[in-house]
């Protein structure tokens, strides 16, 4: 078995008492305290997680523009310099490679957020792809530690140890500030479904960061988050996960992303499937679930209406805020009805479960502002 | 930490002998391990179970594992308690978040169970 790779921020997880787990290759902090109770800090007040194992991927040159265009489904030529865009990128088969964050610099520079445990296959990917292009694509992975810092009282913690004006960075916007005295790179995004700070940073800072955050935090609650509550938090969200709602067998448009896959711009990696697909009818569709019998679904249970399988769990969990068991599955798309009762199959079991609406969960203020004021918030959507 | 006058097994459950009735449940390990219990799959009273095979399911958040039966029998009593507070698995595990009784065909089985003593050598061993 080939050596776990550790983040900068290991020996910060060890003394915490995390729960370290295999993820993707990374030996990462699945809890501490517990994933029910660090989901609720993250909800109620702001948690702290390391994501230093997402993959980053710098991306320059003349046609830098041009490239990333080709590359993903969403468009970043109305992008403004310093803003951010969620995106999936997809083979031409229309089956997604990974979802991703696209930070633009300006038309000849952008930054690239991918999923840790795709960040090899990105970046090998995105460099055949470059070979088309007037354009030099860097993996800078190994060069940031990166921390997540989210919940209603982000803003408020974080200012007290920066001289940025945080208020001025807007949701899906970046900025360079010190923190900590520290020179980061601010991105006001995250994966919870919550108002937040995704913090990059080189990897020698990574600790004091880590520190410095939780301790001027303490007093409002501000705890360590693992990956157990993230993945409740980005589930209630209906964040989808690659390797559960999104993969090289399903495309965008089934997996309910067809916001973000913008068919009237010029020519990307699977238009053109996808636009077939869009013509002639998506097939399947991602639906939200709720169990009306005792059970919780799990990923990749199968879906029965009938008798017959017309579908599978992508993601299921109890879920805390809601407190009740909820998931996410892929469907036949004539299936995709609300208040439509199917069985979730579990260990061979039938087991009741009825459509409802997919997003379980929706924050009143990300970003430092009320849903009601972004119009633009529904094409908004985070990393991993 | 583990109460002497129960029988474990390498799965990190545990059964308590009165007469020919056995309670079944999971330990401060097994708990501390799942992390969140948030649900729980009981057999009905009246059910048979056999030794050494599956009776139900202990979830957490994140992990479903198998509860396995120590001895056969017929299920005389199903803790409804803990269907709906599952965090009774982890706040009480030996007490109040036991799970079934079974009236024992045969105790025999519960010869190859562990004591504390030999439970907690286990436990030191399997942190290797």
């Amino acid at each position: 078995m080939n050596e776990l790779k550790r983040t900068p921020l290991y020996e910060e997880h060890l003394v915490a008492k995390a729960k370290l787990i295999d993820f993707g290759g990374w030996e990462m902090p699945v809890q501490y305290a517990g994933v029910i109770d660090e989901h609720h800090t993250v909800r109620t007040k702001a948690g702290l997680f390391d994501v230093s194992h997402m993959g980053e991927i710098d991306v320059r040159g003349e046609e830098a523009l041009a490239f990333v265009q080709m590359l993903i489904t969403n468009d970043v030529s109305k992008l403004e310099d310093g803003k951010i865009l969620y995106s999936p990128m997809c083979y031409p088969n229309g089956g997604i490679v990974d979802d991703l964050l696209v930070y633009r610099y300006n038309s000849q520079h952008f930054f690239i957020v991918v999923n840790a445990s795709n960040a090899d296959k990105d970046y090998a990917w995105i460099t055949e792809q470059a070979k088309r292009f007037n354009v030099i694509a860097e993996n800078l992975s190994e060069q940031y530690a990166q921390l997540a810092l989210q919940g209603p009282l982000a803003e408020t913690v974080l200012q007290r140890i920066t001289n940025y004006n945080l208020s001025q960075i807007k949701y899906y916007s970046f900025a360079h500030g010190e923190i900590d005295g520290v020179s980061c790179l601010i991105s006001r995004t995250g994966y919870t479904g919550e108002d937040g700070f995704e913090i990059y940073v080189a990897p020698e800072y990574g600790r004091q960061l880590w520190r410095k955050i939780l301790e001027i935090g303490a007093n409002d609650g501000v705890k360590p988050i693992g990956l157990g509550a993230r993945d409740t938090l980005r589930f209630e969200a209906r964040l989808p996960l690659y390797g559960n709602e999104l993969g090289a067998e399903i495309t965008p448009l089934e997996a309910g992303l067809g916001i973000f896959v913008k068919l009237d711009k010029a020519d990307f990696i699977g238009k053109e499937v996808l636009l077939a697909q869009k013509e002639q009818g998506i097939p399947r569709k991602l639906v939200g679930l709720e169990m009306i019998d005792r059970g919780i679904a799990r990923s990749h249970y199968p879906l029965q209406k009938d008798g017959q399988e017309i579908g599978f769990i992508t993601s299921g969990s109890f879920s805390p805020t809601l407190n009740k068991n909820i998931a996410l599955g892929l469907i036949r798309a004539d299936l995709d009805i609300l208040g439509e009762i199917l069985d979730v199959m579990i260990r061979g079991k039938a087991v009741k479960a009825k459509i409802i609406p997919s997003l379980f969960y929706k924050c009143d203020k990300q970003g430092g502002h009320s849903a009601k004021e972004s119009g633009a918030m529904s094409e908004k959507i985070s990393a991993k | 930490m583990n109460p002497v006058e129960l029988k474990y097994n390498k799965e990190h459950e545990y059964a308590k002998v009165e007469g020919n009735i056995v309670t079944f449940g999971i330990t401060d390990h097994a708990q501390e391990s799942l992390g969140d219990v948030v649900f729980v799959e009981l057999p009905d009273v009246g059910t048979t179970v056999t030794a050494g095979k599956s009776y139900g399911t202990v979830e957490s958040v994140k992990a479903v594992s198998d509860i396995t039966a120590s001895v056969s029998g017929k299920v005389v009593e199903v803790n409804t308690q803990v269907m709906d507070s599952p965090d009774l698995l982890n706040s009480e595990p030996y007490g109040e978040g036991w799970l079934i009784k079974v009236e024992a065909d045969d105790l025999s089985s519960l010869d190859s169970l562990m004591t504390a003593a030999e439970y907690e050598a286990f436990l030191a061993q399997e942190e290797h």
